[in-house]
């Protein structure tokens, strides 16, 4: 797998020689290099053979609201660029040829009209002057948007002003999260096993284990779990409680653990694994005495014993004295991507009636995807909360949904999580670092017609859950719909390395750290924050349970129908909140008006 | 009081609607004359009045108690269980009695009936027994908020309609104030005062208001002043025998030319073309019954079927005795059908979204299928559609718009109100709104006191005691004339506050505010069902307007995000695309607390806005000291979140679940519970 997302191979194309850089920005250098004529460089020749015709004149339509756009459109290696004059820079319209999902062409008489559908949901028209031009362009996009090198990328090439490669890289690494573990319990190490990823190629190369256990069974429980995502620390809930907060004695001081893997490979044969089961009853033992544990598995009862038949399976009650199973089956594949599908087909027909809409609303299943799962992280966060209990979760691969329960419960529980830094710490430790394939995943958006191989909107839903509960408590979010956004259009198409690659070995394969820019020192701009940052954020010291019933759940327009509605007067509002909320510091100084105490009462 | 047997309960359990595992409040219920109150022991009180009581439902008793089951008009639902049977008959036969006093006088033995399905047997059938309460009886006859008569008088006065044409730009050249109804002669459900054109004479305006139902002849409901359109509004022609009428046609023809800008006018007719098609059709079905008998032609029916068409139309036409006006006697003048259903169909499309949202353990896919075959938000949107219809045939063409349906005070009522809102600014303000509300519904004669009515979704689906009647269901009458076609309108501008959040100067509070005011009879303005009934009944005497106390806390309602000079929104064009609209869950789950947003931004930006006008002020004053002002309870604000409140708790009863294979085994599992 990992030789076909890489096919150009590491070594042969070294950073020294790859086309474009520039000390200038690359929207710059392409515009240069396009309006100018190509520069002689041999390694342009890969694209240079997929760009069939460069120029043309073109008229774009980006839908309803905008107004259309007439002037020279030009295929570059990685973009697409409407310019409507060689002077005339700054009206540059700029698309990422990665960000386009499907196209389709249409030639009448003599000009030809393109139909690009992006991986943010966008709906752009081309209507190009020449029959030949339209075709080729539209064969050229369509080679381009579906290069799968990684090394050939753009973010390989993408030098942003006042960045400085590999600024942000070192934001997140395993140690740092372990250090706020080891300040809280001793009860945990950092293991190195997984250095040179031979115990499990989808880990980084650290991750907290029970300090019981040594990196010998590590090593043999990971041949026990699917891809040897052997069982490892994704949380430890310390409550920081709060003045006030009354508990019953024999709940208190309790710090509980939340653990994900994979599904053990039980098989038919009901294979047992004495350093798994030993590893579990660590976790039990480093906890408050008479601990319990739960394991969450996001797959039916039916389902994981059906995985048996595959090799896989799940926890055998006998073989984990203190460990209960709890089905909660939460939909992953192709299923929710299909789901994704028939949503976003349903949000881009303007003229259906109410009926039809409502229908097709509750015929996608999305909410109720939604509803899963946050109703399953919410599950296991009250195991935690309220039970003491030490949490287990896992699926088949433990790469999906398994990921989607721990990250959420976290922001459920973790005030920390919940700030600008905490949340990107969570996106890189609980996704990016837990090994949730981006790459496969996010291959393609909804609108592709080649039948989904491995697309699954996993991520997008996650995204989808937090703007839920950020609805819910829309004070005790510090970051706002624009990050989800932000993060949403970046895992499918992106200039920054970050979501890069289906794992940290590959990502280490590639070189991404060293070779591009990091999403987080973009978005950390100054300039970007007003977009990203929620204005009325108060931080507040307590778990957030969110409603999970459907009349509290709310279709996400502002991601489903982010190009399909005039975004006018809600943009205005927020403008509005901002302004509103700057006075108040200006007039207010220093002094917080709203302190987090007076919102609990 | 009389009706009360039992004023105080102790020990009552309040159940949590949503909840599968009856967590329950305890706490103490008491029984006034005008309230049920309940104490829980976290000592917060749930006050319910007795005119917001839609239903009561004792259920089957079960261990733990007798189940009493309150549905009440502002969509509350509250579950008691009520320790002793005894108490909670007593409470049961005071609360049916309260909440519809005169009621009980002459039906004792039936009430005495445990089964509640005789007793809605009994009502159906006898429902003028039902009829006996008076409106002296309603609860703003006894409310004293402790005000002298001028203040009251000066409350009355505070909404002044004549200064309200007269802020719109009437009378003038084209437009005058008519004394035709001064004594409620030609219609007794219009106010005396009405503005027609000024070229339409007295003998035109009766002539007219003999050929339109109940005497609802057109008048002018809105002047644009700047584009000299008029919205007008009437009910249906009685277009019968006489399908001509000159008159009417000279008073469409006064107000298209009372508009110097475009002498094009539009007819709304806003109810749905294949309904009135439909409804033709039987109609013809009639006449042609008729033309049969008297021609007896059924033997050769086939033979005479097709020259016998053109006889048939004419003559089922004329025996219809209503319908829309014949387009070929009127001149410059376009017809439109906008299609709202009529009063019956929304009653039962609210019945079904409320039994769809109210069902415990529903499912994200059970909700929009619901949402979807209630067809409730399809309705919405056909009458928001046709206030964006209205407001473009005035912005756009600076033609005039003459609106009816069948009586002219329902959908008519809803369309001309949310058409001037599009078109006026001034309606998007606390007090525009409440002089909006007081032109189109209260002085043009919205039946509030039928027609509000508690929907009486609780009859049909459930079988249960509906103790309020008529359309408004203030008092006992006709249930089918009961219709949500107020809160359909509130729902409306709550859609255009939610794509508008800067448009209009009050929150959604304030619509709930009055929502709860329109069914709770404490003050006047919504009693009775027109004008002259009002007269009547001396309620500028005898009780209060509510609008002085709404402006009293002003503050509540007030939208922090309002920006009242920008220019974009001088006329609301709303995108009436099927993705705008919403369930309401503020509404319809108004006190089912666990389902609402934790956090309000509406308050904390209200505040902050205070705060930084407060000490805007405060620095002016070189005043140093800074005060918080107090919080803005207009909106739930529940911070702090418990799991308990929510569905998924329930999936953790799991958790404390024994599993009989480890308890044996290993640990002490029974002993860990939550």
């Amino acid at each position: 797998g990992l030789l076909n997302s890489c096919p150009a191979g590491v070594a042969s194309c070294p950073a020294s020689s790859c086309p474009c850089r520039s000390p200038l920005s690359p929207r710059l250098t392409l515009l240069e290099s396009v309006l100018l004529g190509p520069r002689p460089t041999t390694s342009r020749m890969e694209f240079s053979e997929l760009i069939r015709t460069g120029q043309a004149q073109a008229e774009l339509l980006r839908g309803p609201e905008a107004p259309p756009l007439r002037g020279t459109l030009c295929v570059t290696g990685h973009h697409l660029l409407l310019s409507p004059g060689p002077q005339a820079t700054p009206d540059l319209w700029l698309l990422l040829l990665r960000s386009v999902d499907s196209i389709e062409k249409r030639v009448a008489g003599d000009c030809g009209t393109i139909t690009l559908r992006c991986k943010d949901l966008r709906v752009l028209q081309l209507d190009i002057e020449g029959v030949e031009a339209t075709l080729n362009i539209a064969r050229s996009i369509e080679a381009l948007s579906s290069l799968e090198s990684v090394i050939t990328s753009f973010p390989f090439f993408y030098r942003p002003k006042g960045l400085r490669l590999g600024d942000a890289w070192h934001f997140h690494p395993p140690e740092r999260y372990y250090k706020r573990v080891a300040r809280e319990t001793n009860a945990w190490r950092l293991s190195e096993a997984n250095e040179d990823f031979s115990l499990c190629p989808s880990y980084p190369r650290a991750v907290i284990v029970p300090r019981a256990v040594n990196d010998d069974a590590l090593a043999l429980t990971a041949r026990f779990r699917q891809g040897g995502r052997f069982p490892v620390l994704s949380y430890h809930h310390a409550p920081a409680e709060p003045a006030g907060w009354v508990r019953l004695p024999e709940l208190s001081p309790c710090p509980q653990v939340l653990l994900r893997s994979s599904q053990p490979l039980i098989g038919p044969q009901k294979r047992r694994c004495a350093e798994d089961e030993a590893l579990l009853r660590a976790v039990l033992a480093g906890s408050r005495p008479g601990a319990r544990g739960f394991i969450v598995d996001t797959r039916s009862a039916q389902t994981a014993k059906q995985a048996r038949m595959t090799g896989g399976g799940t926890e055998a009650k006998a073989a984990y004295p203190g460990w209960k199973r709890l089905h909660r089956p939460l939909e992953r594949g192709r299923p929710l991507q299909e789901s994704f599908v028939h949503l976003v087909e349903a949000c881009g027909d303007l003229e259906q009636s109410m009926d039809h809409w409502l229908s097709r609303l509750a015929g996608c299943r999305w909410l109720a995807h939604v509803k899963e799962a946050l109703s399953t992280a919410c599950l296991a966060a009250q195991g935690m909360e309220r039970e003491g209990a030490c949490i287990l979760v896992h699926g088949a691969e433990g790469t999906d949904s398994t990921l989607v329960v721990t990250s959420l419960a976290q922001l459920i529980l973790d005030p920390s999580s919940r700030t600008m830094a905490g949340f990107q710490e969570l996106v890189e430790r609980e996704w990016i670092q837990a090994g949730h394939p981006f790459q496969l995943r996010c291959a393609h958006s909804a609108f592709s017609h080649a039948r989904p191989k491995h697309e699954a909107p996993t991520f997008l839903l996650f995204l989808d859950c937090v703007w839920q509960l950020g609805r819910q408590f829309p004070l005790s979010l510090e970051f706002g719909e624009g990050m989800l956004l932000a993060l949403f259009d970046h895992a499918y198409a992106s200039p920054f390395g970050t979501f890069l690659c289906n794992s940290e070995q590959e990502r280490c394969l590639c070189e991404v750290r060293t070779r591009t820019h990091s999403l987080w020192s973009g978005l950390n701009q100054l300039k970007e924050q007003r977009k990203l940052r929620n204005p009325l954020y108060v931080p507040n010291p307590l778990a957030l349970w969110p409603s999970v019933e459907p009349q509290s759940l709310r279709l996400w327009q502002g991601l489903f129908l982010r190009w399909t509605r005039p975004p006018e007067p809600s943009e205005a509002a927020w403008e509005k909140v901002w302004q509103i909320v700057t006075d108040q510091e200006k007039t207010e100084g220093s002094q917080p008006t709203v302190s987090a105490s007076e919102l609990q009462l | 009081m009389e009706h009360i047997r039992t004023t105080k309960v102790e020990q009552v359990k309040l159940l949590d609607r949503f909840s599968s595992s009856n967590k329950a409040l305890t706490g103490t219920l008491y029984l006034t004359a005008t309230h049920l109150l309940f104490i829980d022991f976290h000592q917060k009180e749930t006050w319910i009045l007795h005119h917001h009581i839609a239903s009561v439902e004792k259920l089957a008793l079960t261990t733990s108690g007798c189940p009493l089951v309150i549905q009440c008009k502002n969509f509350r639902t509250v579950h008691f269980i009520v320790p002793r049977e005894r108490d909670c008959h007593d409470i049961y036969n005071s609360l049916l009695q309260l909440s519809k006093q005169g009621f009980a006088n002459d039906t004792n033995e039936i009430l005495d009936r445990p089964m509640c399905l005789q007793i809605t047997h009994f009502h159906q059938r006898t429902g003028k027994i039902v009829s006996s309460t008076k409106y002296e009886d309603l609860y703003a006859f006894s409310y004293n908020p402790k005000q002298n008569d001028s203040e009251r008088l000066r409350g009355w006065q505070l909404i002044d309609l004549a200064e309200e044409y007269q802020r719109m730009g009437v009378p003038n050249s084209n437009w005058q104030l008519s004394d035709a109804n001064r004594d409620y002669k030609i219609c007794e459900t219009y106010p005396k005062e009405l503005y027609v054109p000024r070229i339409a004479s007295k003998p035109i305006i009766v002539g007219s208001s003999k050929f339109r139902s109940k005497g609802r002849f057109p008048v002018l409901s809105y002047y644009h002043q700047s584009k000299e359109a008029a919205i007008c509004r009437c009910s249906q022609p009685l277009s019968g025998f006489s399908a001509r009428c000159l008159e009417d046609e000279h008073l469409l023809q006064a107000i298209s030319k009372a508009n110097p800008a475009n002498h094009y006018m539009y007819v709304v007719d806003t109810r749905p073309r294949h309904r009135m098609q439909s409804w033709w059709a039987t109609q013809k079905d009639i006449g042609r019954i008729i033309v049969r008998i008297s021609s007896r032609i059924w033997n050769d029916e086939k033979i005479r079927e097709s020259d016998e068409k053109k006889r048939l139309n004419a003559m089922a036409n004329r025996a219809a005795g209503k319908g829309y006006e014949n387009e070929d006697n009127y001149s410059n003048i376009r017809f439109q059908f906008v299609g709202i259903e009529n009063i019956h169909v929304m009653r039962s499309s609210l019945q079904r979204l409320l039994e769809v949202s109210g069902t415990r353990g529903l499912s994200v896919g059970d909700l929009y299928s619901g949402l979807q075959s209630s067809g409730w938000l399809r309705h919405v949107q056909a009458v928001l559609g046709a206030a964006v219809v209205l407001a473009k045939a005035v912005t756009t063409e600076s033609a005039s718009v003459l609106v009816h349906c069948s009586d002219g005070w329902d959908r008519t009522s809803q369309v001309c109100s949310l058409g001037s809102l599009l078109l006026d600014p001034y309606y998007r303000t606390v007090r525009g709104f409440m002089v909006l509300i007081e032109k189109d519904w209260i002085s043009f004669g919205h039946k509030f006191s039928e027609s509000t009515g508690t929907v009486d979704f609780f009859q049909a689906h459930f079988q249960k005691f509906v103790l309020s009647g008529v359309r408004c269901g203030h008092l006992d009458g006709d249930p089918k004339e009961v219709s949500p076609v107020f809160t359909q309108f509130l729902e409306c501008v709550w859609h255009l506050t939610e794509q508008f959040p800067q448009a209009f100067e009050f929150n959604e509070a304030f619509l709930l505010q009055i929502h709860e005011h329109i069914h709770s009879c404490q003050f006047g303005n919504f009693i009775g069902n027109c004008q002259k009934e009002r007269e009547e009944l001396k309620l500028k005497e005898k009780t209060y307007s509510l609008w002085p106390f709404l402006l009293e806390d002003r503050v509540k309602y007030l939208n922090p995000l309002y920006q009242p000079q920008a220019q974009e929104f001088a006329v609301l064009e709303p995108n009436t695309v099927s993705f705008n609209f919403k369930f309401w869950r503020n509404m319809y789950h108004q006190f089912d607390r666990t389902l609402h947003p934790r956090q309000s931004v509406f308050n904390i930006i209200a505040n902050m806005n205070e705060q930084n006008k407060q000490l805007e002020n405060d620095i002016k004053d070189l005043e140093s000291e800074q005060t918080l002002l107090p919080g803005n309870d207009a909106l739930r604000t529940i911070d702090s979140s418990n799991p308990a409140d929510n569905r998924y708790s329930e999936y953790a009863e799991e958790f404390s679940k024994p599993d009989p294979a480890v308890v044996s085994l290993e640990y002490g599992v029974a002993r860990m519970t939550c």
